[in-house]
């Protein structure tokens, strides 16, 4: 079994004195597409970050498993992509050392072929060489995906990942959350966590946590 | 191997924006000068130089070190750092910098003590390299610590120079001593109190560093 799972149980987060939500329980499986919706500030980024331990939750625990058994801390990078228009490169390296670096940070060895058909699929090739400083937003954001795929991670986290892109560059990333793989060994059963507002990129999710829920459960104890 | 491929990331950063190289180096010369221009032509004492050496390093540290952590929070990277590696990585790549960057610096500005003021004169070198050696590992991680807990604060500029001073204060009384004794030329064998002292404040910084980083690296 080579399962990815991450168990949200009991989780509240304040900010301050400001409640952002309280009392989420779930789990996430993979080899689907998950979607976490809300209006503006309703807490899907705090609630995506703290999935990705980037953050710390105030009370409750996220516990992230493969093959059933949990994963440190320390290590859930190895397993996790993410993207987020929050998220920022490089800006004095191109895309192809952006890449580089990353993959040499992370211990593993980077692969040129995998990274130049990334590249390719995104539309980025022709620019590779050219410094992330002069992409536009569009181009900055197709990049994250390369960033978030590189290492094949088993779960990816995307938060609002049609922002900035053109209709093509939509086109293209909800063909990588639903097909899945650019690389034949890729594994296929990744787990996918969507946080949006557009209907286009909830519509391919399997269960959607509406984070309003999360909010007035508790206003009304 | 994973920290020498972020200090190899940081370096190519550095040559490229030059923005700690460029601080420092601004900052060495402008000390100097108004050290210099201060003396004009009256001769000051071998200990003066001495402790001058120090003060000259203390804020030129201050100057640029805090950059290994508070360029990445002013670009946004910091969250790209957590999504790639482990705190340790982190702060074991930021820490090989700081290293590469106070042993430069610090050479640059003795050198430039040796040649500008004639007082300077270090008679019991090897001494003088033993503590030069251990003090800058300690101007090196007690600087990528504070560096790592001002990124996180709001009044970066100020606070670090602040948070700076009573957690380098040991370190520097004990370098000042030990060129002191190195000007005397005082031997390695009668000085081992300070050496000790100098190697327990690294040690004690190492450790603790690693173990705080980890709070508060993660928000």
């Amino acid at each position: 079994m080579t399962d990815y799972k991450v168990e949200l149980t009991g989780l509240i987060k304040f900010f301050g004195r400001r409640l952002i939500f309280s009392g989420i329980n779930f789990s996430f499986l993979s080899g689907n597409v998950y979607g976490i919706s809300g209006p503006n500030g309703s807490g899907k980024s705090t609630l995506v970050k703290i999935i990705a331990n980037l953050i710390s939750p105030t009370k409750g625990e996220v516990v992230h498993k493969f093959s059933d058994k949990p994963i440190d801390e320390d290590s859930i990078h190895h397993f996790l992509g993410f993207v987020s228009p929050y998220l920022f490169l490089y800006d004095e390296f191109s895309a192809e050392e952006n890449l580089i670096h990353f993959a040499r940070i992370r211990g593993m060895k980077f692969n040129k072929d995998y990274s130049d058909l990334l590249l390719n699929e995104l539309k980025l090739y022709e620019r590779k060489d050219d410094l992330v400083r002069g992409y536009s937003s569009g181009m900055k954001q197709r990049l994250k995906f390369a960033f978030a795929l590189l290492h094949n991670p088993k779960i990816l986290i995307l938060d609002e990942p049609t922002s900035n892109l053109d209709s093509e560059g939509k086109e293209k990333v909800y063909q990588l959350i639903s097909e899945g793989p650019v690389r034949q060994n890729e594994e296929k059963d990744k787990l996918v966590i969507i946080a949006s507002n557009e209907d286009a990129d909830l519509s391919l999710c399997k269960e959607i946590i509406e984070m309003e829920k999360f909010k007035k459960q508790v206003q009304s104890k | 191997m994973k920290a020498y491929s972020l200090f190899r990331k940081d370096w190519q950063s550095e040559i490229r924006t030059r923005y700690a190289i460029n601080a420092l180096a601004m900052f060495i010369l402008v000390t100097i000068s108004v050290i210099m221009f201060s003396i004009g032509s009256e001769k000051i004492s071998e200990y003066l130089t001495g402790g001058l050496l120090w003060v000259v390093i203390f804020f030129s540290a201050m100057s640029g070190l805090s950059r290994a952590f508070v360029s990445e929070e002013e670009r946004g990277t910091t969250m790209t750092l957590q999504l790639i590696a482990s705190p340790s990585t982190i702060f074991s790549g930021k820490l090989i910098f700081n290293l590469l960057l106070v042993f430069l610096m610090n050479i640059a500005i003795t050198i430039l003590f040796s040649i500008l003021f004639p007082s300077f004169l270090i008679k019991n070198f090897s001494l003088f390299m033993i503590a030069f050696f251990f003090g800058n590992i300690g101007i090196a991680v007690s600087s990528t610590i504070i560096a790592a807990i001002i990124s996180k604060a709001g009044s970066k500029g100020t606070l670090y120079p602040v948070l700076s001073f009573p957690i380098l204060l040991p370190l520097i009384l004990t370098l000042l001593e030990l060129t002191k004794f190195s000007m005397d030329g005082n031997a390695v064998d009668d000085s081992l109190v300070e050496i000790a002292v100098l190697v327990c404040y690294d040690v004690i910084m190492t450790t603790a560093s690693y173990l705080l980083f980890d709070f508060i690296w993660k928000e």
